[in-house]
């Protein structure tokens, strides 16, 4: 099981190349919200995607029937499936053999915030058409289904901040089971807006660093004090290794192993000490028949929260032993903020190209150590390492955790 | 309101809020088969022309309208009545 193509759409970059040179450097991609008016708001800060020329991949009339998290969505699949080298026409037999597995945490919410406000102020008569098709977290999936000429497996993965790690995973399970040999696999969201914010910061998740906002996301530092919202898609093409070999096709690693648990604790909060993390993290090495030392880097799921970084170093140390002090750990959200359904996704990417390219992405911000989160965080500055195998984690509210392990080939 | 300033500000509607190319649009052009407009299109079509026109087209009328030319007679019909 192979990867064979990368796109994306985040707060640092508008493709591939853009956002691993801004990782790489340790650029933030934070700053004040401009979607919409923060006047009232506890916290004015967030990653936004700016810039992005939606003209430049697909015509008005198609992307205004999208909600923006469908168009970023969208927007990764056409850049990974042309890094991929692949495109099927409608009566290709192949494309009956090629699917898609969208992961999104909440859909399209900002069109159920806008037409809710529709609703109320001006009745039933005048919810648009499109209202339900553009807020369902599914139809990213099914609109490169339509536009890629997609025939095979087309569904979605719903559990919150896990959801693209978990549609990764189940993407290569799918072509494991040979109902596809080619799998378009990521997430997205696009949840910035007054309602999502509000309920995040009711419920004391996100950071107030309104003063700073590209410090706002300090991963692991004693500072910390809660996530930033972020956006965007990222998409991986996972296809059956002799398929990949039988086109000639450019590999960037190995899909190794999945791994999955619930904590069964709290709808938000993570189990203490960790345990439920840690049980999706040894199950992703199993799955690999790997050991915890086999690990050159973990991509943590790092929030930013006192609680996540501290229950997430521990699960590290419960997985890892001794090989926790030694293995690289970073937290990209940092600088892309927490992408929620779609942080799975872009941080696989990260591994990938860790692994292609010898160098594991910095946790930036990190200035004060918190004697709690001990382990070697990559502070602030990209560091070359030899990273032949690089695990993620992805846990979300509702106790859904996930770990994947990307190998070299 | 002339059938030519309705038609002009229709052309418009179908540029503005469905993303339909000018070049495209003729009075004889039919929305679902020349334009590609769907049926979800139509609707939000109607609701564009009801709240730009300020009329009220309900939907038996509204079934009789295929072509570009017999949304300004509807309209037309309405405006000027």
């Amino acid at each position: 099981m192979v990867v064979t193509g990368l796109g994306t759409v985040n707060p640092i970059g508008l493709g591939v190349d853009d956002t691993w040179k801004q990782a790489r450097a340790g650029v933030s991609g934070v700053g004040p919200i401009t979607l919409f008016d923060t006047t009232e708001f506890t916290t004015k800060i967030a990653g936004e995607v700016r810039g992005l020329d939606l003209d430049s991949y697909l015509p008005r009339r198609d992307y205004r029937r999208m909600d923006r998290s469908a168009q970023f969505f969208w927007v990764a699949t056409a850049q990974a499936m042309a890094d991929a080298g692949l495109a099927y026409t409608e009566d290709d037999p192949a494309a009956d053999r090629a699917g898609v597995l969208i992961g999104s945490g909440i859909g399209g919410i900002t069109t159920t915030q806008a037409e809710m406000d529709v609703l109320r102020e001006r009745g039933p008569g005048r919810v648009s058409p499109l209202a339900i098709t553009k807020i369902i977290s599914n139809m990213g999936a099914g609109l490169v289904s339509i536009d890629f000429h997609l025939f095979g497996p087309n569904s979605c993965t719903v559990t919150a901040c896990a959801a693209s790690a978990n549609a990764i995973g189940d993407a290569t399970e799918i072509i494991k089971r040979d109902d596809a040999d080619v799998m378009v696999a990521g997430g997205t969201e696009a949840g910035i807006c007054e309602f999502a914010l509000a309920g995040f910061s009711n419920a004391k998740a996100v950071s107030t660093r309104n003063d700073d906002p590209q410090g706002a996301s300090r991963p692991f530092d004693r500072h910390r004090d809660g996530f930033v919202m972020g956006e965007g898609a990222a998409v991986l093409i996972l296809e059956e290794y002799e398929h990949a070999k039988g086109r000639g096709a450019e590999v960037y690693a190995e899909v190794l192993g999945y791994g999955m648990s619930s904590d069964g604790y709290h709808i938000t909060l993570p189990r203490p000490g960790g345990a439920g993390a840690a049980k999706a993290m040894q199950r992703s090495l199993d799955n690999a028949g790997l050991a915890a030392a086999d690990i050159d880097y973990i991509n943590a799921h790092g929030t930013s929260t006192v609680a996540n970084d501290v229950t997430e170093t521990q699960a590290i140390k419960t997985v890892f032993g001794d090989a926790a002090r030694s293995v690289p750990i970073s937290s990209t959200k940092s600088m892309t903020g927490h992408l929620l359904g779609g942080a799975g996704a872009i941080e696989s990417l990260m591994c990938l190209l860790a692994i292609r390219d010898e160098v594991v992405p910095p946790t930036i911000n990190y200035t004060t150590p918190d004697p709690e989160c001990d382990l070697d965080y990559v502070p602030n500055e990209a560091r070359e390492v030899t990273v032949r195998r690089a695990m993620t984690n992805s846990f979300g509210f509702g106790g859904h955790n996930v770990a994947l392990i990307f190998g070299s080939v | 309101m002339d059938r030519a300033e309705i038609e002009s500000k229709l052309v418009d509607l179908l540029v503005d809020e469905l993303g339909l190319e000018r070049d495209s649009i003729t009075p004889e052009a039919r929305f679902e088969e020349d334009l590609d407009v769907d049926s979800l299109g139509v609707v939000e079509l109607l609701m564009a022309l009801e709240d730009n026109f300020d009329v009220k087209i309900p939907d038996e009328e509204a079934e009789t309208i295929s072509t570009v030319s017999q949304a300004v007679d509807v309209v037309a019909a309405k405006v000027n009545a």
